[in-house]
């Protein structure tokens, strides 16, 4: 391939497409914005037009009371990321986008299960509770409450283990993330 | 002073000196401001005509347009020429007036979302929240509006709000975190593009409106003529290149030549300029340039691979860009004679299929004379603004424009009625230029009773109407694609174009015989005020060559 400043031409057979590839993997985007009215709404609107599926959505503020960060997670086999990377940068009150790299990255999320356990099942629920670093919150007659946190595989194991004995409901807060290392993500 | 007047105010501080639109209860303060606030204020009959008036006025001038309206059905009015500027990236800035904040969210009267109905179809808003906000508010709507790529920006303000006592101080920077837009280009990349070009065999210079936008029809013909690059635009970039031109192949898509069809089809390298590879371009996505690779050389990154995989993406403005381009090709010092062979195969292309049409050998007036006969008559050099249909492609093919600025269509969106507002618009934007609507009898329905306006206002705008009795694109698919059923096409009983034109006070003509009709034009185009010119047409000509939508460039007919 030529180099620049050099009067060598380029062979058009060795040019490569950029953009509009499917990554086949799951991402985490980390999305810093304007704490302003509307710009959830404006963040949302993307996907929604496109139709691109938002698998999980955290909104919060940060150490900065002026912008608030959204996490969100995507499937990378469904939909061309940087095509909505490239949306979103379009957004004015969009300050800064990271496609969080899985192996970079650190990432928690919260939720709370409450099971159908009778005084019987209650031991072995308290036992995967514990396996899974969990804690017990609630209490009743017929059913308790289990907080886990953890990535959503840890999360969704959890989930399989105790479906048996009954899941009344399950509520997740979506994953947050932040980069491994020293620097901000 | 009231915050209105800091309205006033900042619209000056940004150079502003016309405005379009229609006065209502939520912005009455605004419109007391105006009444002496030494900015002119064009009385609108349609709020849809105040917005395509701020987008003529915009398109023809380079500068924002400005378009004002009420709350509730006065925004929502203006939906569609907002959803036009997005699509056709024209600077404007929308000023709605909004219910009292304490009636927000309460279905007051006249009370609509405003902000969330129109988020999905401007490059920003803002409601204000505090009235103290709205110099900075104003100043930063303008400031994205006409940088980057640019698009419709609204601001909407609270009636209560807007009769606030505030400190109004002129305000100059931005404060906007989130909005850089990248302007210079990779020099890298600008030089690796120059390599491609320089191997190119079978090059296309595919050009769009961004060129337009970014004032580069001078640097975009520098980098064409720095070798004998083809050259084809798009509806929205004619005359960023000079139309009677050696290396101008005509329009490109859905209606373009087919010598330009065929050079995107057979390239080696497509160079995209302002463009965004629309499916009125590519026709069948997957048959599109099969041989090509591109160079994609746009303002916004998001357009680049966006619906063709680039090659070579070039972020930035193309009057940054295309200079240093130009030199880099030009120090490779490579040999034309390379593009010998190409240029033998396009000119068989252009012998073969010039672009024509069978004209009348009577008084008949086909609609592609109507179009030769405007350019007769104006010397090539008017504005021409149109409507929506079969007369706006006929326009696009036989009126060469050779200058930026002077075609003034609706591309993206395809707004019926877009024609008249804008060619007002247009007119008071450059009030020395001699300014057409070329009009459809169907599209000019829509927004006929912006004559009064042209009236009123003194803007001597001509309309040219092409008068086909149809809606005659739509009949056009029908008698080509549905088997001639004409469902709901025929106009049935249009009004007497001349006497609705006297009606408002304006001159009505008719024409209906070829020999007399370029003599008509120059009348129209010689009398004082705004003209109505009727010219009957025939009724069922169709609008060739054409790509049926979705299929390739090798399957154009006629
Ligand atoms: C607002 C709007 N409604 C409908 C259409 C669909 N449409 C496209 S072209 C056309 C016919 C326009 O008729 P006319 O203005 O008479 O132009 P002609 O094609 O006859 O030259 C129609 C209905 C449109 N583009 N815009
Ligand atoms: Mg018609």
């Amino acid at each position: 391939m030529g180099e620049p400043g050099t009067k060598e031409v380029l062979d058009l057979q060795d040019l490569q497409v950029s953009g509009g590839i499917h990554t086949g993997r799951r991402h985490i985007l980390s999305i810093l914005v304007e704490n302003k009215p509307g710009v959830l709404a404006r963040v949302a609107g993307l996907f929604a037009r496109r139709a691109f599926n938002i698998q999980t959505l955290a909104v919060g503020p940060t150490d900065d009371p002026t912008i608030s960060r959204i996490t969100l997670t995507l499937d990378g086999a469904m939909h061309p990321i940087d095509q909505v990377t490239k949306q979103l940068h379009k957004l004015i009150n969009v300050i800064k986008i990271r496609d969080l790299e899985p192996s970079d990255t650190v990432a928690r999320e919260l939720a709370l299960f409450k099971i159908a356990a009778d005084a019987d099942a209650r031991a072995q629920v308290m036992q995967f509770t514990d396996i899974f670093r969990g804690k017990v919150i609630d209490v009743s007659k017929r059913s308790m409450t289990v907080e886990v946190t953890g990535t959503d595989d840890k999360i969704e194991a959890f989930e399989q283990m105790i479906r048996p004995f009954g899941l009344i409901e399950m509520v997740r807060t979506g994953e947050i993330a932040v980069s491994r290392g020293r620097s901000a993500t | 002073m009231r915050a209105v007047d800091a309205i006033i105010e900042s619209l000056k501080a940004e150079g502003v000196e016309a405005v379009f639109g229609i006065p209502g209860g939520a912005n009455l303060p605004t419109y007391d401001a105006l009444y002496d606030g030494g900015i002119r204020h064009v009385l609108c009959r349609h709020e849809q005509g105040a917005g395509h008036a701020a987008e003529g006025y915009a398109k023809a001038s380079g500068r924002v347009g400005v378009a004002l309206a009420t709350s509730g059905p006065g925004a929502t009015n203006l939906v569609t020429p907002i959803a036009d500027a997005m699509l056709d990236s024209v600077p404007t800035v929308f000023l709605t007036g909004q219910v009292r904040t304490e009636l927000i969210g309460t279905d007051g009267f006249q009370e609509a979302d405003t902000t969330g109905i129109t988020m999905p179809i401007v490059k920003h808003s803002i409601m204000i929240q505090d009235p103290r906000e709205i110099p900075r508010a104003i100043h930063e709507a303008f400031h994205i509006a006409r940088t980057g790529r640019p698009g419709p920006v609204l601001v909407d303000v609270p009636q209560d709000l807007s009769r606030a006592d505030i400190q109004y101080e002129p305000v100059d920077g931005v404060s906007l975190p989130g909005y850089r837009p990248t302007t210079e280009g990779n020099v890298k990349q600008i030089r690796l593009a120059a390599k491609a070009l320089a191997n190119a065999r079978r090059p296309v210079i595919y050009a769009g409106g961004g060129v337009v936008n970014a004032n580069a029809a001078k640097e975009l013909t520098d980098l064409c003529t720095s070798d004998r690059f083809p050259v084809t635009c798009t509806v929205m970039g004619l005359g960023a290149f000079p139309a009677p031109h050696d290396q101008w192949l005509g329009m490109l898509g859905m209606h373009g030549t087919r010598s330009a069809n065929y050079a995107m089809d057979e390239a080696d390298l497509i160079v995209a300029i302002g463009a965004r590879f629309d499916d009125r371009i590519t026709g069948k996505l997957s048959e599109f340039a099969p041989r090509a690779k591109f160079i994609h050389i746009d303002v916004d990154p998001a357009e680049i691979s966006k619906n063709v995989p680039a090659h070579i993406p070039i972020v930035g403005d193309a009057k940054s860009i295309l200079p240093k381009l130009t030199r880099e090709y030009r120090a490779l010092e490579t040999d034309g004679s390379r593009l010998d062979g190409w240029w033998e195969r396009i000119r068989g292309w252009r012998d073969k299929h010039p672009l024509g049409y069978e004209d009348s050998d009577d008084a008949e007036i086909k609609p592609q004379y109507m179009v030769e006969a405007m350019y007769e008559a104006t010397n090539g050099d008017a504005i021409v603004t149109s409507d929506v249909g079969q007369h706006q492609m006929w326009c696009a093919q036989y009126y060469h424009f050779t200058k930026p600025r002077r075609w003034i269509n609706s591309g993206g969106l395809g707004t019926m009625g877009f024609g008249l507002p804008s060619a007002l618009g247009a007119q008071i934007g450059q009030p020395d230029d001699t300014v057409v609507c070329l009009a459809g009898d169907g599209s000019l329905q829509m927004t006929s009773q912006e004559l009064a306006t042209c009236v009123t206002e003194k803007i001597p705008v001509k309309v040219f109407i092409m008068n086909n009795g149809y809606l005659g694109m739509v009949r056009q698919w029908q008698e080509l694609f549905w088997d001639g059923r004409y469902s709901g096409v025929d106009m049935g009983t249009s009004p007497d174009w001349v006497k609705l034109a006297e009606a408002y006070g304006a001159v009505g003509m008719r024409a209906t015989q070829k020999g007399e009709l370029v003599d008509q034009m120059k009348a129209a185009l010689e009398a004082d005020g705004p003209v109505v010119l009727d010219v009957q047409v025939s009724k069922e000509e169709n609008c060739y060559p054409m790509i049926p939508a979705g299929q390739a460039a090798r399957d154009m007919v006629g």
